[in-house]
Order: structure tokens, then sequence, then C-alpha cells
């Protein structure tokens, strides 16, 4: 283990702000693509269905 | 297809997170803020890989006239879009501490930015022109004359003196870099790629539907008769 404590672990040397602005930005743009592509398919079927009925 | 993928991104994920922040040493120069290179060089790499690949199956679709290929295209494409800006958004939180910059017109981050321009070039193109055909036609030749940047971004460290430092990992050679901390950037480079598999098959799967609509496997679908 590199961390003294939880703390020092968060604060990372000085540097917190940049490393987990990049972690977290990324952790945010794979899950709203995630999302966005979820929503895309239940548009998709919801379009189909439509389309079957008539 | 799809769950397995996305399990393994995960697990790989959790292990390079894992290993990036609890294994990896601190480094003697840049103190903690080097960890950013966990997430930023793998998201470089597949800014690249992706845009190969892409090029690759739009080529395909335009040689061929295989719908399937130029479907995979424009699936890959967004999350091709998306590695790049994280690229260069980690690189830029890397700059600031490091270089004293958020951003610099260096041949490495300049060719990056373009390759972004790239990306959304070709959606913008794809999705500007009404018959899908003739969209994946000319989609597939600007990605195809694109692929003449990627080896640009590959050798820019080479080719000129940049301020991005040259590459650390080279075929070929033994890295120059503790053995602890190339581990994490493989496992996030691994995640990364079942990721890019996973969301990029999702993708393809709503496209398909999407341009299907009237045909018949789509209506008998189990999701769409009920």
């Amino acid at each position: 283990m590199q961390w003294a404590s939880w703390t020092a672990f968060f604060h990372m040397g000085g540097y917190a702000f940049y490393v987990w602005f990049s972690f977290g930005f990324t952790a945010l743009c794979l899950a709203l693509e995630v999302l966005s592509v979820r929503k895309r398919r239940q548009q998709a079927l919801h379009l189909s269905r439509l389309l079957a009925q008539d | 297809m799809i769950p397995w993928f996305a399990g393994l991104a995960t697990l790989f994920a959790l292990a390079g997170l894992y290993v990036s922040f609890a294994i990896a040493p601190t480094d003697f120069q840049q103190g903690e803020a080097y960890r950013i290179i966990f997430v930023h060089v793998p998201a470089a790499w597949m800014s690249m890989f992706i845009y190969i690949i892409m090029a690759a199956w739009a080529g395909l679709g335009l040689a061929l006239n295989a719908r399937l290929s130029a479907m995979m295209a424009q699936a890959l494409a967004p999350t091709g879009a998306i590695f790049t800006l994280l690229a260069l958004v980690t690189g830029s939180l890397w700059g600031k501490p490091m270089w004293g910059a958020w951003w610099v017109w260096d041949a490495r981050l300049t060719s990056e930015l373009i390759l972004l321009f790239l990306y959304i070039g070709f959606m913008a193109l794809q999705s500007s022109i009404d018959d899908p055909r003739r969209a994946d036609r000319a989609g597939a030749l600007l990605a195809l004359v694109g692929v003449v940047n990627v080896p640009i971004i590959y050798f820019s460290v080479k080719w000129w003196n940049t301020l991005h430092q040259g590459s650390t990992i080279n075929m070929g050679a033994a890295p120059k870099m503790v053995a602890t901390m190339l581990i994490g950037m493989l496992f996030l480079a691994l995640a990364f790629w079942m990721y890019t598999i996973a969301v990029s098959l999702m993708r393809v799967r709503c496209i398909m539907l999407e341009r299907e609509r009237h045909a018949e496997w789509v209506q008998a679908l189990s999701g769409v008769k009920s």
C-alpha cells in the first residue's frame, strides 16, 4: 500500500483536482455513452413496435 | 456476447484501478499527478486503434458494398470520438501541473485534436446525407483519407521536437518504467478494449434496428411483437 491514510489517498500529494477530475470525467463520459445507447435502443424498439401495429 | 464483454471490461477496470492507485509507486519526479497517465495513455491508444478499425470497416464496406461493415464503422465513431476527447482532456489535466499550461500547439496535441475533428466530421457527414447507402460511401471516403493522420500522431514525437514526451513503451524494446505502472496501464487498456467492443455492438444493433425497421425479421423480434 502506498497510502498512510484515506485522507492522504484523496489528497493525491496535492494533485487531487487533476487526478480525480481525470478519472471522474472518464467515468462520466463512459457512463453517459452507455445510457445514451440504451435510450437509443428503447426508441428504436418503440418505433418498430409502432410500425408493427400498422 | 455483449454482457460478456461488459463484464470483462468491468473486471479489467477494477484490476487496473487497483493497480494504478494501490500498488503502483509514486513517481519520483511527478509525484502523484503521474497517475493520470493510467487513463490518459490507454485512452490515447484507443483513439488511434478505433480510428484504424473504423476506417478498415468503412473501407471494407466501400470495396465490397457490404452494409454491415459500414454500420460497424458508424457504430465505432462516437466511441472513438469520446476516447479522443478523454485523451485530450486528461492530457490537459496533466499538462497544467507539469508543463504549466492547459494546452500548447505541439505536434502531438494538434494532430490528436485533428483526429477528434475527423471523428466529428465523419459522424456529421453520415448524418447529413439522408440515403444511408450514400452516407456510408461518403463517410468511408472521409474515414480512409483521414487514416493518414494516425501515423502522424504516432510518430509526431519522433519527427518533431515536441513538448509532449516520447513514448515510454516501444515495440521491441524494454519499457522504461516500473512493471506495476505498466501493468496498471495495460489492465485499463484492456478494459477500454472490452468496453469498446461491448458498446459498439450495442450501438450497431440500434443502427440495424433503425435501418431495417420495415424488414420482416425486425417485425418478428420478440421485443417488437409484444
